[in-house]
């Protein structure tokens, strides 16, 4: 599955980067060669193989990993818009949406 | 006494970081204060830790424009842990933006150069950790492993790395790229600091679910021993092409080295390893694509200037906040998860991701670990590699297979190129093998210890 230039424009669009021209000139290339070595993948015949479901071990899965639904403490509106550009009235301002 | 100790470690990355650009803050006022009351079992001990791990009062910058001078307003567990031990965060350390490179030239703050040659990469993601304990600037640094991120800058710089079993530490505070990769890791130049450290940093956290309900040993207490009866596997497949012949000559001495020791070596395969690369540029981006969509200029971090609507002010923040690689493996990792391709790629991969785990199985059936190089070559040069990213990838072949079926690995430093050049090679043991993994890297540190210094080097006081 060859990629072309307006499938990168594409791409960028869906991951919500608004690259130039001189980049999807540059990535076109680039992107199309890991996913032609990536497609090395194909000569292995899988049919009957599960995927693996990403990083636990045994006694990781074996981990209970639930609590008592109760209220702990947390960082609090000050300290969780200390750090953001446009904090107002105790909320994160955006640009309008529409 | 510890004080001085700490002033003397700040003063060297102060001195240093004009060579090595190794740390993006030095936080000598907090360091001090902190020296003064650190009391515990790594009381006074100075820790450098990667600047994609969370330190309440200090930036966390992930080497990246989109974050910029963030500092979190929490710790990770892992330096909660260490600082309740009484170990004493120096500073933070340059990294490959968002850890996504081998050679720490991704870094939006510039490269880290190796304290061996500083006209050669240190390598990476975590390379300004590892030139920090290269340097003699810390004894212990903190990085984080996805493919190979604290082995290969080990391996290149000369020092101990290790990537703990998946779920051996907490990724509570460590910045997110590829969570079912992800392991915070340890370098250090003695095998039995990496010892202690893991012993304080691991365990179950009930802020990471992936963190297993598993026993933390005395990990110091398995660096004693002879190694009759240990069977170290030896893949012969893996030291043929693409892996330079001095390094690979050089992991052949440390195996007849562990054979004098005792050991018994045995043949074994990885029959899936070559595509190991291949399946993990798919997860790995796939993962990375979905963690990175948080930084939107909304709540932290960099926000683009005059971008009147919101999806323009998402799309131009994003474009002008990442650098080149994040913006590269962002795109590949939403191609490999668009709508049509989901199969064809990333559940492949998921596929022989499972071929690749049950490898290892079938191997520590007859044998105890695995021995490889760490990396296919010494450090290569600033700029060698740019551009051309496939080339940087294969850089982790050996790594990756550790990450994508989650078993522990260590790179540990065995001699030095005619270029003077350090190499390391690599020890893979099962799930929660630490101590096996500690003892065979400790006897082999006893037998041949790695004695060099770099050229550049922190000079006591």
């Amino acid at each position: 599955m060859p990629i072309e230039e307006k499938d990168i424009a594409k791409v960028a669009q869906l991951a919500h980067l608004e690259l130039d021209d001189a980049e999807i000139k540059l990535f076109g290339p680039q992107i199309a060669g890991i996913i032609t070595y990536i497609e090395q993948l194909d000569e292995l015949d899988t049919t009957n193989v599960a995927p693996a479901l990403g990083g636990l071990t045994p006694e990781g899965e074996k981990t209970d990993s639930s609590r008592n639904d109760e209220i702990a403490p947390s960082l609090g509106q000050e300290i969780a818009l200390a750090e953001a550009p446009d904090p107002a009235a105790g909320h994160f301002r955006v640009p309008k949406v529409l | 006494m510890s004080v001085k100790s700490v002033e003397q470690a700040i003063t060297a990355a102060e001195n240093l970081n004009k060579t090595l650009n190794a740390f993006l803050e030095i936080d000598r006022k907090g360091a001090l204060e902190r020296a003064a009351v650190a009391n515990g079992p790594l009381a006074g001990v100075t820790v450098a830790v990667k600047d994609n791990i969370c330190v309440r009062g200090m930036q966390a910058s992930c080497g990246s424009r989109i974050l910029g001078d963030y500092h979190p307003p929490y710790n990770a567990t892992v330096i909660e842990r260490l600082t309740q031990a009484g170990a004493v965060i120096i500073g933070k350390t340059n990294c490959d933006e968002f850890a996504m490179g081998s050679s720490n030239e991704n870094s939006a703050f510039g490269p880290v150069r190796n304290p061996w040659d500083t006209t050669r990469v240190p390598g990476g993601s975590s390379g300004g950790s590892a030139a920090a304990v290269a340097a003699g600037i810390v004894p212990v640094a903190l990085g984080s492993d996805t493919g190979g991120s604290v082995r290969q800058p080990a391996s290149l710089v000369g020092v101990l790395g290790l990537k703990p079993t998946y779920g051996r530490n907490s990724r509570y505070g460590l910045v997110a790229f590829a969570s079912s990769l992800d392991q915070v890791g340890v370098f250090a130049g003695k095998v039995e600091d990496v010892a202690r450290v893991l012993g304080v940093i691991a365990g179950r956290d009930p802020r990471d679910s992936t963190t297993a309900d598993v026993p933390v040993p005395d990990y110091t207490a398995s660096l004693s021993g002879d190694l009759k009866g240990v069977r170290l596997g030896f893949p012969r497949a893996l030291f043929g092409e693409g892996l330079d012949e001095e390094v690979g000559n050089a992991v052949k001495g440390v195996v007849d080295v562990y054979r004098e020791l005792g050991a018994e070596i045995v043949d074994v395969a990885l029959p899936h390893a070559k595509y190991a690369i291949a399946v993990y540029y798919i997860i790995a981006t796939a993962e990375a694509s979905s963690n990175l969509a948080r930084f939107d200029g909304v709540r932290y971090g960099f926000r683009a200037e005059d971008t009147p609507e919101l999806r323009q002010m998402y799309r131009r923040t994003r474009e002008e906040g990442f650098g080149a690689e994040v913006k590269r493996r962002i795109m590949l990792g939403t191609y490999v998860l668009s709508a049509g391709y989901y199969d064809a790629y990333y559940l492949k991969a998921q596929k022989v991701r499972t071929l690749i785990e049950n490898d290892f199985l079938t191997a520590f059936q007859n044998c105890d670990a695995i021995i490889t190089p760490t990396s296919p070559s010494t450090a290569f040069a600033l700029g060698e590699k740019v551009d051309d990213p496939l080339a940087m990838y294969l850089n982790d072949i050996y790594t990756v297979t550790a990450n994508l079926s989650g078993v522990p690995g260590i790179s540990v430093p065995c001699g030095l190129s005619a270029e003077r050049l350090p190499i390391g090679f690599q020890l893979l043991g099962p799930y929660w093998s630490e101590p096996t993994l500690f003892k065979l890297a400790h006897a082999y540190e006893e037998a041949r210890p790695f004695t060099e210094r770099p050229p550049v080097f922190a000079t006591p006081a």
